[in-house]
């Protein structure tokens, strides 16, 4: 379709009349094409821009030209320079009654300004007076400048004329007034709200491309508020069906496909519509399962009607039929080798998966390829996908791998995105305390600065409560490695400074606790990281108070502290430092070491980062005082409020309001209880204080908050941690520390601090869990094995959403094994397969009991996946055969694939019918013997499927040479035995 | 909705720029950098979606496709299909290429203005206003039909001239 730029051709075009281009211009764009840097390109350009200053403004200059010193000042502002100058004059070119300077001058003012310029003022009057044109064209110029240059104040002086055009001749310039008024309706929905009816009445126009326009804007409105446009459902049914069954003319028509873009409108208005409405839903059902089955997955366009009738099923109120067929157009979707249509098929399956869980088992692999597939919008679809579908089950793996793939990119907007996520979920999912810190750490180490300070309070908070556990031991175990995994971490190069704040806290809380690790280590370690990192103050502040805290300690514990030169020279430093805030903890630091063990004790008690400041509100302690005052002549305070009044005025209103209560029933509502402290000034109520000199609560709140930070300044640090700590919200674990309940025999279960534990437990109950445990651990060794990684992903869908005791969730997780087997039982076609498959089934015990060393034995006699081969068709087993619950579902899928292998080969791949036009031009234009440089117009990728059959190839392979474990795999063995 | 098209060659340099809603020049030339360097850094053979949200703002999404020497880039919202964008950006170059008879990189540079008539024929204040790249043609040619009338008789009346294009 195109060559590479040729001389020859370069002469044609500068011989070219029709456009008019001058030498000067040709010799501009040539010379800025042929420049080496962006340098170079700039000189060009500034030099262009003085040429055009001197010329433009030059008296008389012919119409012809002067459209080309537009074009050209359009040519500088795209290489991002600026061409102000010359706005002035393409507004003068809009008033110019000859056809192309005007449409030239309308395009350069619509690319050149704002809709807030101040120019816009000059040209709105020209507008106007264009949409009265009597030529066609020259309305349409003006309304497209109307789209981009009518802003809000603006659009009442053209709202008529454009409202008028609705009704034209000409169907394009009803199409484009339609789309004016779309535009006025973004810009300020309030200017055309009496126009909705028009849009409606526009909804039945003679012509189906101002239909179409028509839905645009509608859309607009109803995804505003679907309500007052349920009546509509019906007609666009009925539209969406009469499109559907081609009944609009042939031009309509784009690759054979009736009208693509105004179906795609629809089905975007009808699932808006449709959502959560289960009447307007069932008028829906019957033409969505038209255009399903109907459905042309050979074109791309094709497809995308597809796609959308997926997203239109998921958003209405669901319809088991219309759920089964979306399902099989996405198994249609991920099982092609087109990444785009992966893509739309992992979107797709998002979509689903809220509807019908269950959907996705089958495409494990497809989810699992597609999670390592070098196109790095397809990974991060697919890990959209994966955090829909995230249980405790699997939290693990799917946060291990989102993990992963934040370290590897650079793109801070999306890193920022994934390590939300990942706090989002381990937060809601974490099996254990431990995972959880480790999680945490890794996302700080590495994307630290990127998220919110929130989570790293939650964290401290988190080590420091310990989920309210009542095992001591357990408790100060996570503790101890808490600390273990900072001392460690403290020595990498460049971390974040949230995460040092979080290092700093806990090796200050907790650094010395259990006696690994003396003082001087730690406050050696604190004094590294608090020189390290000298140009971060608020690290260096969490520093010097994690050491406070430390001598505080020693101090209490009885110990001498002798302090280490580098920290005594911190501290010196710190006491000469610019910002107070950093001078007061150091001369805190000072203070504290020496005081004696019982004050000490007192400021800085040990481990109570937790416990709350109790802070008397009442200040009765002062009672006595006050008494004395007052007897001895004093007045008693009166609170400003009262001072002022506004007590009785408040007083007279709520007795306004109590009145009429008393005359007899009321009807209406009763309003919203005000609270009866608005405003911070207004008084708390003044019986409740008889004995108290009546002080505002505010004033109460303001004083003790006074008393509570002059009490605690020698408290330093830790302190103001506690206070601000109070302000976060403690996301998961258990929703209050102070009922631990049973969680503390499962989380220690859980713990898999020795390893054995936990496999211990699982592999005698539950084999699903040994195999996530399993997997999680092999995937540090080797490339991790996908259908381990589907197991672990989507092994556990039945599980309980949360673990509550080991005890309970045995049965639980079995019982839904056995349902799920018998799902699968039932899908079996009784064939050959299937007989073959139980004979092949290991017994039981062998699974569950032998472990992982002899588990291989029982796979590689015969190989079910093997025999499988044998059955089906080659294409179609290379995909089918690597997944284990796939299997069961093999005559169906069959099916369906084989449709879809046809239609790939007819489809060829993303250019349609058209595609074969213009690579036929290109081939035609190559054969003339310009230099061919011709777009290979996308081939289909079916070299791709040899992939699939490979590695089903080496899948069979290494299970015979039993280097796969099948232990890795038990749900297979479960699907198989029933 | 479309809030941009941009044409720009493999090198970076912009041929073509839309933009639907205003931005200032900097920001259009740092959309063009950032989008040149998405671009160029994604493998070939895979999907022509590309998330925009980075330097696009919320839910803007991008869809690619390479001829040759040139990207023709759209982006756009939620509320559009990105199959069917795909499918517009082939309507785009179907249509120059019909216009323009085997088109390539120069007739792009040096049809400025035609680009921009043929791009306000099928996107129109970033809705999609005509998607048959014949309907698109047609209404192409006639308003080069009118403007070279209307700059070769430019003493005719208004009136005749406007009769002429009825």
């Amino acid at each position: 379709m195109e060559q590479l730029k040729t001389i020859g051709r370069e002469l044609a075009m500068g011989s070219q009349g029709a456009f008019g281009q001058s030498k000067e211009f040709l010799d501009l764009i040539k010379s800025i094409g042929e420049s080496r840097s962006k340098a170079e390109e700039d000189r060009i350009v500034i030099r262009e821009i003085e040429t055009l200053k001197r010329r433009i403004s030059e008296p008389d200059i012919p119409k012809r030209k002067m459209k080309e010193y537009i074009i050209r000042l359009l040519y500088v502002e795209m290489l991002g320079h600026d061409a102000s100058f010359g706005y002035i004059h393409a507004v003068k070119m809009t008033h110019d009654d000859n056809l192309p300077s005007k449409r030239t001058g309308y395009l350069a003012v619509t690319l050149f300004l704002n809709d807030d310029h101040d120019l816009i003022i000059l040209i709105v009057n020209t507008i106007q007076k264009d949409l009265k044109s009597d030529n066609y064209l020259v309305v349409c110029a003006a309304l497209n400048a109307v789209c981009r240059l009518i802003n809000e104040e603006t659009i009442p002086a053209v709202l008529p004329l454009v409202v008028e055009l609705l009704s034209h001749g000409k169907e394009a310039v009803r199409k484009k007034a339609v789309m004016a008024l779309h535009s006025f309706h973004r810009k300020s929905s309030s200017s055309v709200s009496h126009l909705v009816a028009n849009f409606r009445k526009r909804l039945c126009d003679n012509d189906p491309g101002v239909m179409g326009a028509t839905l645009c804007p509608l859309f607009d409105l109803i995804t505003d508020d679907p309500n007052p446009y349920k009546d509509l459902v019906v007609s666009f049914v009925s539209i969406l069906k009469q499109v559907a069954e081609h009944r609009l003319p042939k031009s309509y028509d784009y690759h054979q496909m009736p009208a693509p873009f105004v179906q795609i409108k629809l089905l975007k208005i009808l699932a808006l519509l449709g959502s959560g409405d289960k009447s307007s839903s069932e008028h829906m059902y019957t033409v969505i399962g038209d255009i399903i089955r109907k459905g042309d997955s050979s074109s791309n366009i094709g497809n995308a009607i597809l796609y959308e009738s997926i997203r239109c099923v998921s958003s209405i109120y669901p319809n088991p039929k219309l759920l089964e067929a979306a399902a099989d157009v996405i198994a249609k979707f991920l099982k092609s080798d087109s990444h785009n249509l992966k893509y739309m098929g992992i979107d797709a399956l998002g979509r689903l998966i809220k509807l019908s869980p269950l959907i996705a088992e089958q495409h494990q692999l497809a989810v699992i390829d597609c999670l390592e597939d070098p196109d790095d919008t397809l990974k991060r679809k697919t890990f959209e996908l994966l955090y829909k579908m995230t249980k405790s089950s699997n939290v693990e793996v799917i946060v291990d791998r989102m993990i992963e793939y934040m370290i590897s990119i650079s793109d801070d907007h999306y890193k920022t995105y994934i390590a939300s996520r990942c706090v989002e979920l381990a937060e809601q999912f974490a099996p254990s305390n431990h995972w959880f810190i480790q999680t945490m750490n890794k996302v700080f180490e590495h994307a630290g600065d990127l998220v919110n300070i929130k989570v790293a309070h939650n964290l401290m908070r988190l080590i420091a409560e310990g989920f309210g556990e009542d095992d001591d031991a357990a408790y100060s175990q996570l503790r101890s490695s808490a600390v273990e995994s900072y001392l460690r971490i403290i020595g990498e190069p460049k971390l974040p400074s949230v995460f040092l704040q979080v290092i700093c806290w806990v090796l200050g809380e907790y650094g010395t606790a259990d006696g690994k690790h003396s003082a001087s280590y730690i406050t050696g370690k604190l004094c590294d990281m608090a020189e390290a990192y000298s140009n971060d103050e608020i690290v260096k502040a969490y520093a010097i108070t994690a050491l406070t805290k430390i001598y505080a300690f020693e101090i209490a514990a009885g110990r001498k502290v002798d302090m280490l030169s580098e920290c005594q020279s911190l501290v010196e430093e710190l006491l000469a430092s610019h910002s107070t805030d950093l001078q007061q903890r150091a001369y805190e630091l000072q203070a504290v070491i020496g005081l004696d063990a019982r004050a000490v004790e007192a400021i800085l008690p040990h481990d109570a980062s937790c416990e709350d400041i109790e802070v008397d509100k009442n200040l009765s302690f002062l009672n006595d005082y006050i008494q004395q005052a007052i007897e001895s002549g004093a007045m008693p305070y009166i609170s400003e409020n009262e001072r002022s009044g506004a007590v009785s005025v408040s007083n007279f209103r709520s007795q306004d309001q109590q009145e009429p209560g008393q005359h007899g029933l009321r009807f209406e509502a009763y309003e919203v209880p005000k609270a009866p402290v608005p405003s911070k000034v207004t008084p708390v109520s003044l019986s409740s204080t008889t004995d108290l000199v009546p002080v505002s609560d505010s004033l109460y709140a303001r004083e003790t908050h006074q008393i509570t930070s002059v009490g605690l300044s020698s408290d330093t640090g830790s302190s103001g941690l506690k206070l601000r700590l109070d302000g976060v919200q403690k996301k998961w674990g258990k929703p209050a520390y102070s009922s631990p309940a049973s969680s503390s025999s499962n989380s220690t279960a859980q713990n898999p601090v020795n390893g054995m534990t936990k496999v211990d437990v699982a592999a005698s109950v539950n084999s699903k869990v040994r195999d996530s445990y399993d997997s999680r651990k092999q995937q540090n060794e080797i490339d991790p094995e996908k259908q381990k990684l589907a197991a672990s992903l989507f092994g556990g869908s039945t599980k309980p959403e949360r673990r509550t005791s080991t005890s309970s969730k045995v049965p639980k997780a079995n019982a839904g094994a056995a349902d799920r087997s018998q799902d699968s039982k039932a899908a079996i076609v009784p064939n050959k397969a299937s007989g073959d498959n139980s004979n092949q089934q290991p017994p039981p015990q062998d699974l569950l009991d032998l472990g992982e060393p002899n588990v291989t034995v029982a796979p590689p006699t015969v190989d079910p996946f093997m025999q499988l081969e044998g059955l089906l068709d080659p294409s179609i087993s290379s995909t089918v055969s690597h997944s284990d619950s796939a299997v069961t579902n093999a005559p169906d899928i069959m099916g369906l694939y084989s449709g879809a292998t046809s239609g790939e080969q007819s489809g060829g791949g993303y250019i349609p019918a058209g595609g074969d036009l213009l690579s036929g031009l290109s081939n035609a234009a190559a054969v003339r013997g310009t230099t061919g440089e011709t777009i290979p117009s996308p081939v289909s990728q079916s070299v791709k499927g040899a992939n699939a059959k490979d590695s089903l190839e080496k899948d069979a392979k290494v299970r015979q040479m039993g280097v796969t474990p099948t232990g890795q795999n038990p749900n297979l063995f479960r699907d198989l035995l029933g | 909705m479309i809030s941009a098209v941009l044409v720009m060659n493999t090198q970076g340099k912009p041929r073509l720029a839309k933009f639907y809603e205003f931005r200032p020049v900097e920001k259009q030339q740092e959309i063009i950098r950032n989008v040149f360097a998405v671009l160029c850094s994604r493998p070939e053979h895979v999907s022509n979606f590309v998330d925009a949200e980075s330097f696009f703002g919320p839910d803007a999404r991008l869809v690619y496709k390479h001829f040759a020497t040139l990207y023709f880039v759209f982006i756009f919202d939620g509320s559009e299909n990105e199959f069917a964008m795909l499918d517009l950006i082939q309507v785009f170059v179907e249509t120059l290429d019909k216009c323009f008879r085997n088109v390539c990189e120069l007739d792009v540079v040096f049809n400025y203005s035609k680009m921009h008539t043929i791009l306000d024929e099928i996107i129109f204040g970033g809705q999609v206003l005509e998607t048959s790249s014949a309907e698109v043609l047609k209404a192409v040619e006639e308003i080069t039909k009118l403007e070279a009338a209307s700059s070769a008789i430019n003493l005719v009346p208004k009136s005749v001239s406007s009769w002429r294009s009825r």
